[in-house]
């Protein structure tokens, strides 16, 4: 599928076909092709044809069948949809049918939208590689031997693969834009309550953001459209008034202040390192004043951010206790023992680790040392970009310092795969907009994504960035 | 060593987890690798850096605070639909309190 939301609403309004014929070849194809990469968890179809049904009957009866119209969207298995299982990739909650929608999902809905199905992601969305799934790795679509990256592989594969036009991950320390990049794809992580988490399985709720997977930038623009904007059922969701986020695509960056990151070169790979300086030179040539900047506490951030993520993991995962969500285990005698049975047997060894390291900074004693420390540094790494937004309008470097690395060859050391978020865990801590746009391959073919990243609520500036340079990019 | 097997122990217990034997191995190899990159934030001053807790923007002071107005809650059959054991409209566990 090469289709857009633009292509698929032209070919709507001319009646050359109907949604429910579009909904049902992306059904079959995403069926035909899930075993080559395992990105879905569960197919919807049918969901997805009574949407599509509802499309076409706006249609014919002259009505405004929505911005999404039509379109085949796959959904993040760690959002909810109700009477549609939602397992978070995790054996805990296989057979976990949600009693209500993420506001996410009903606003895709309502504008027409047409969800095919749940993608695979790393367990509660905790991993950089998808390898931490309860129902198997995601492979990459660009190299099948190859990670799609974490935790939203599967929601990057799919729109790699063109099984799904758009998708929805979610990003706590890079989720979204450290798959897009590895499978060469466009994704976005909004400001912080830019888009409301309810339905959002908590992980970390100070970091966790919703956000959208596309080909085309203009895309990714179109759908946060949809889901920004507050949400009484978030009291995190933001009250700021939501831009015309397509309207700004007008391809001219002329002028442009663009902050480049010292910190963000140490330790990259060359391959990568020349996607990203060939980058920076194409934004050049279309106008944009490039200057170098500093953030100085990025050699922080990734310390910052494991103390943080799991002490908020820790404590939104006790949840999972054999009492409300499905599995209980079987050997259970007391209560006590059904709770340690229970989680030894449901969480994976990603979340295991991630829930005692948690509990260990939380725990009497190591609270100062660990957990305030790392919000003080937190407020540093923030700092750090309140103060290059003073100098630029917008940043951009790397996603990852590596491509794609093959599956298994990085599961035995934890430590190593986690400092490999060093280039996104910042953006996140600090809650600013961030996104991943195709720049380019290294010599091996795999692809290389440019982050680029705005200041709070600046969508606009960051959707321009990254659409100009995806129009100089492809021409 | 940042952290020993009988600490890992004590938090597993704080943490509801049952680990094996060869979990606590493993857990205290990784939680030591990542402690000790973790370390590197003792090289940083902070005593003056308010911390950060949340990503906050300006609003009002009741801004957060919705409508007074009724609405239907969840229901007790949806809420309960998912749990492994429950019967009567309540969640059933174990006996906890012995006779």
């Amino acid at each position: 599928m090469s289709q857009t939301v633009d292509s698929i609403r032209a070919e709507l309004l001319a009646k050359k076909v109907s949604a429910e014929e579009i909904a049902r070849e992306a059904l079959k194809f995403a069926e035909a092709e899930n075993p080559t990469t395992n990105a879905y968890l569960t197919f919807a179809p049918e969901r997805a044809l009574a949407a599509a049904r509802a499309v076409d009957h706006k249609i014919a009866a002259g009505q405004d069948p929505g911005p999404l119209a039509g379109v085949p969207i796959a959904i993040k298995d760690v959002i909810l949809t109700r009477g549609l299982r939602t397992t978070c990739a995790s054996r805990l909650l296989e057979n976990y049918i949600p009693p209500y929608d993420a506001t996410a999902v009903i606003r895709i809905e309502q504008a027409g939208g047409v969800i095919i199905g749940k993608t695979n992601c790393d367990e509660f969305a905790m991993g950089s590689s998808n390898e931490n799934s309860a129902f198997g790795p995601v492979r990459n679509p660009v190299a099948l031997d190859r990670v799609p990256g974490g935790s939203s592989g599967g929601s990057a594969a799919v729109v790699a693969q063109g099984t799904a036009v758009l998708s929805l991950g979610s990003d706590t320390g890079g989720s979204i834009r450290q798959p897009a990049s590895f499978c060469g794809v466009t994704g976005v992580t909004p400001t912080y309550g830019r888009v409301s988490r309810y339905g959002l399985t908590a992980f970390a709720s100070s970091l966790d953001h919703i956000g959208p997977f596309s080909r085309k930038v203009r895309d990714s623009a179109r759908l946060l459209q949809v889901m920004a904007g507050r949400d009484e059922m978030d009291s995190t969701s933001a009250f700021a008034p939501v831009p015309d986020y397509v309207a700004a695509l007008d391809g001219n960056i002329r002028g442009m202040k663009i902050g480049v990151p010292k910190e963000f070169f140490d330790g990259l790979a060359s391959g990568t390192g020349d996607v990203i300086q060939a980058a920076i030179q194409t934004l050049q040539k279309l106008g944009c004043e490039i200057r170098e900047i500093r953030l100085p506490h990025t050699p922080f951030a990734v310390g910052c951010y494991y103390i943080i993520c799991t002490a908020e993991a820790s404590s939104n995962l006790a949840r999972y206790d054999g009492v409300r969500y499905t599995r209980r285990s079987e050997a259970a005698g007391t209560l006590q023992e059904m709770y340690r049975q229970t989680r030894d047997e449901g969480f994976g060894a990603e979340c295991k680790r991630r829930i005692m390291l948690g509990t260990y900074v939380l725990s009497a004693g190591y609270y100062d040392a660990y957990y305030l420390k790392a919000q003080k540094v937190r407020a540093l790494v923030a700092r750090d970009y309140a103060q290059a937004f003073g100098q630029v309008d917008a940043i951009v470097g790397p996603v990852s310092p590596f491509p794609a690395f093959k599956l298994g060859e990085k599961v035995d050391d934890p430590t190593a795969m986690y400092l490999s978020d060093i280039y996104t865990v910042t953006g996140d801590l600090a809650g600013v907009p961030c996104m991943s746009v195709p720049a380019g391959k290294t010599p091996e073919g795999l692809p290389v994504g440019l982050q680029v990243i705005a200041n709070h609520f600046n969508e606009t500036a960051m959707f321009r960035v990254a659409d100009t340079f995806e129009r100089a990019s492809t021409t | 060593m940042k952290i020993t097997e009988q600490e890992v122990r004590r938090v597993a217990e704080l943490a509801n987890l049952a680990l094996t034997e060869d979990e606590i191995v493993r857990m205290t190899q990784d939680m030591d690798g990542i402690l000790t990159h973790i370390d590197k934030l003792s090289e940083l001053d902070t005593s003056n850096v308010e911390p950060m807790s949340q990503v906050l923007y300006d609003a009002e002071e009741t801004a957060t605070l919705r409508a007074d107005v009724e609405r239907k809650p969840l229901g007790n059959a949806d809420a309960l639909a998912n749990a492994p054991v429950a019967g009567q409209g309540y969640f059933k566990v174990p006996r906890v309190i012995e006779k």
